[in-house]
């Protein structure tokens, strides 16, 4: 509880935080904001090549519907994986801070995850004003995506919360992440519909993003209601990972300094 | 004394590690495998790559106290620091913080090169504790302080080392904490910068703040705080008024262990002046240096060198027994011998170190380096400043027309 305090006295700063990395991200770049819409742009790209070949291949015709699908996956995977990438190093990336100045270091995973939800939020507003120009009109179902995406941003702090310290101890962690995170992909439903997998989806829904990722993608493009058997399992793994997430970061950080 | 307490260590130790530690899981996989067949073998044993940096630490301090943490490096001090801050927890013991503390543990310590200054200053000021508000009603101040305000929308990576350091500090002093810890930021800049810092912690400490405060320049310490805590490989040794302190820390033996091929060693240093043991002298006194030393095996031709520097460890004086025209004596092993120097001190007003060494002249070998032995104290009657005291008086007016050679010698008062 008084780690909440504190985290909550230091809220200003989980902002400073955020804005620095943000600010520096798009300092000195060419592209600047555009690297926000770039990373997802790749996945699309991929996706929708993906889905062409395999609609060429079985016969069924390439709707609107799945290129919208791929889009909106797209733009929370991407945001799901920098969040990762980006959070596991916030700790040692900012050796100075954790060893110099003493405030909650959550601060840091915290920061990281609110910054790439910051090139996910435009990001998705590209995606809000494609969607109408390919001819997928709003659904109130949409809304769902909202808490949703709130579930996703506290798997992503959970996530990041238990890796960043994991980093800290173990430098060759972030490696570790970077080749999970290549493969991961192919067992997420990014490029397809969980449904591609047949008998095989609970085995696809293991993931616990994979009916985050599947429900935002029906909500928005399909206007269904997602289904809440496998989404309980998201929220129940988001909370294992971020409650008991947290008090480990917490138990860990007393030797944050001198561990470094 | 009636003012609450607002910090206490309680009988705090700490336990720290040599050497590396397995920080890649490739590493410590071998690692743990070696240990679990080692803890079968043999039972666990304190290991012989720990040490205590903090034994048995117990003090308080009352609201409203400056006090200054005194000792060589390595005794501790920072360690001590970094766990008042919270940045570190002790392996046993208690420590209590009543009220918000700041720490500068390091000047910039939270500066991003890419940002530029004034982002700088949001973002550190946030790091140590203050609301943007906050920050936003002292920018004006902070950038006068630092003198930058030309500077200030460039990144700190254009910076020079010394701007860099003046942003830190100015930042960091603008805080109001109720407890502020200060570890040797005050050495930024130049001289009159330094100046102007110490003005500001002067005001800080009248607002009624806490102060803590770490230098090996102990004339800022003299300066600042009324009480003193002694450091020394970890342990608290003396907690009393600065001047005492440091008078314990300057008298202090420094009892080196002889390595094991030293063939005569330096047992202690010893300043005197003309009423006995003293540290504190004023410009122009006579102070006599005695440095008692013991040959553990034969040394033939011991000469000891006598060194003065500065604050900053630039050297001011040197010479040596055979310098000086002093027979060096052939010692035997288990001789006691005593060189005694006699020094006339015109040197301005500061502190300065004194160092000793042994050498032989003749084949040019180092029988013991030269060394710190103990700080002199130094006052001037006259205002002069610098490194020595040249005795300068001011000429009668009326000289002016004469041209200066003809000017009679004998004319002076």
């Amino acid at each position: 509880m008084n780690n909440l305090q504190a985290l909550w006295r230091h809220r200003e700063l989980a902002y400073m935080f955020t804005w620095r990395d943000i600010r520096i991200r798009y300092k000195q770049s060419v592209m600047g904001v555009l690297w926000a819409i770039f990373m997802p742009a790749l996945i699309v790209g991929s996706g929708a090549l993906v889905r062409v070949v395999a609609s060429k291949w079985s016969g069924k015709p390439l709707t609107v519907q799945d290129i919208g699908s791929v889009l909106v996956r797209a733009v929370i995977w991407s945001f799901f994986v920098s969040s990762i990438r980006f959070g596991t190093g916030s700790l040692t990336n900012n050796y100075n801070l954790v060893t110099k100045i003493a405030f909650p270091k959550e601060l840091f995973p915290i920061a990281a995850v609110m910054s790439s939800f910051f090139d996910f939020a435009i990001a998705a507003l590209v995606v809000a004003i494609a969607l109408p120009l390919l001819g997928i009109s709003f659904h109130l179902a949409a809304l769902w995506s909202i808490p949703l995406l709130v579930v996703t941003v506290m798997l992503a702090v959970g996530v990041t919360l238990i890796l960043s310290a994991a980093n800290l101890f173990f430098r060759d962690v972030k490696y570790l992440v970077e080749i999970f995170l290549t493969y991961a992909i192919f067992f997420t439903p990014v490029f397809y519909p969980v449904s591609v997998a047949g008998q095989w989806r609970s085995l696809l829904y293991l993931n616990p993003i994979s009916p985050l990722l599947e429900s935002i993608s029906d909500a928005v493009v399909q206007g269904s209601i997602p289904d809440p058997y496998w989404l309980v399992y998201s929220v129940v793994f988001a909370l294992i990972l971020l409650i008991p997430g947290y008090w480990l970061f917490k138990q860990l950080e007393a030797n944050f300094a001198e561990r470094i | 004394m009636s003012a609450p307490v607002v910090l206490r260590m309680d009988h705090v130790y700490k336990k720290f590690t040599k050497g590396e530690r397995h920080d890649s899981l490739r590493d410590l996989i071998p690692a743990l495998t070696k240990r679990a067949i080692k803890r079968l073998s043999s039972p666990p044993e304190l290991r012989a790559e720990e040490f205590w940096a903090l034994q048995d630490v117990s003090f308080e301090i009352h609201q409203g106290e400056a006090v200054g943490i005194i000792g060589h490096n390595g005794a501790g001090k920072s360690t001590m620091l970094k766990h008042l801050s919270g940045l570190l927890l002790p392996t046993r013991g208690r420590i209590d913080v009543i009220g918000r503390l700041s720490a500068l543990i390091e000047v910039g310590a939270g500066f991003h090169p890419d940002l530029t200054g004034r982002e700088n200053i949001f973002m550190n000021g946030s790091i140590l504790g203050m609301s943007r508000s906050e920050v936003r009603r002292k920018f004006d101040d902070i950038v006068a302080f630092s003198e930058l305000k030309d500077f200030i929308d460039t990144p700190v990576k254009r910076y020079s080392s010394g701007m860099f350091a003046r942003l830190g500090f100015a930042v960091a002093v603008h805080m109001e904490p109720d407890i502020l810890i200060i570890d040797e930021v005050l050495s930024v800049g130049d001289n009159a910068f330094q100046r102007k810092g110490v003005e500001k912690m002067r005001s800080i400490l009248k607002g009624g703040a806490t102060v803590i405060f770490v230098s090996h320049s102990l004339r800022s310490v003299a300066d600042l705080c009324d009480r003193a805590l002694l450091f020394a490989k970890g342990r608290l040794l003396e907690d009393g008024s600065v001047t005492n302190v440091i008078h314990t820390y300057m008298t202090r033996p420094t009892t080196s262990e002889a390595a094991a091929d030293t063939q005569v060693m330096i047992e202690s240093v010893a300043v005197y002046g003309t009423d006995g043991p003293r540290y504190d002298f004023t410009s122009g006194d006579k102070a006599l240096v005695e440095i008692k030393v013991k040959a553990l095996r034969d040394s033939p031709r011991v000469a000891c060198v006598l060194m003065l520097q500065d604050e900053h460890h630039y050297d001011v004086f040197h010479t040596s027994s055979e310098r000086l025209g002093h027979q060096s004596p052939d010692l035997r092993a288990g001789d006691t011998f005593v060189f005694r120097f006699e020094l006339t001190l015109h040197l301005a007003r500061g502190n300065f170190h004194v160092a000793v060494g042994l050498y032989r002249y003749d084949i040019a070998k180092t029988y013991e380096p030269i060394a710190h032995a103990g700080t002199l104290f130094i006052n001037t009657d006259t205002d002069v400043g610098g490194i020595v005291n040249l005795e300068p008086r001011v000429m009668h007016a009326d000289h002016a027309e004469t041209p200066t050679a003809s000017i009679e010698w004998a004319q002076r008062p």
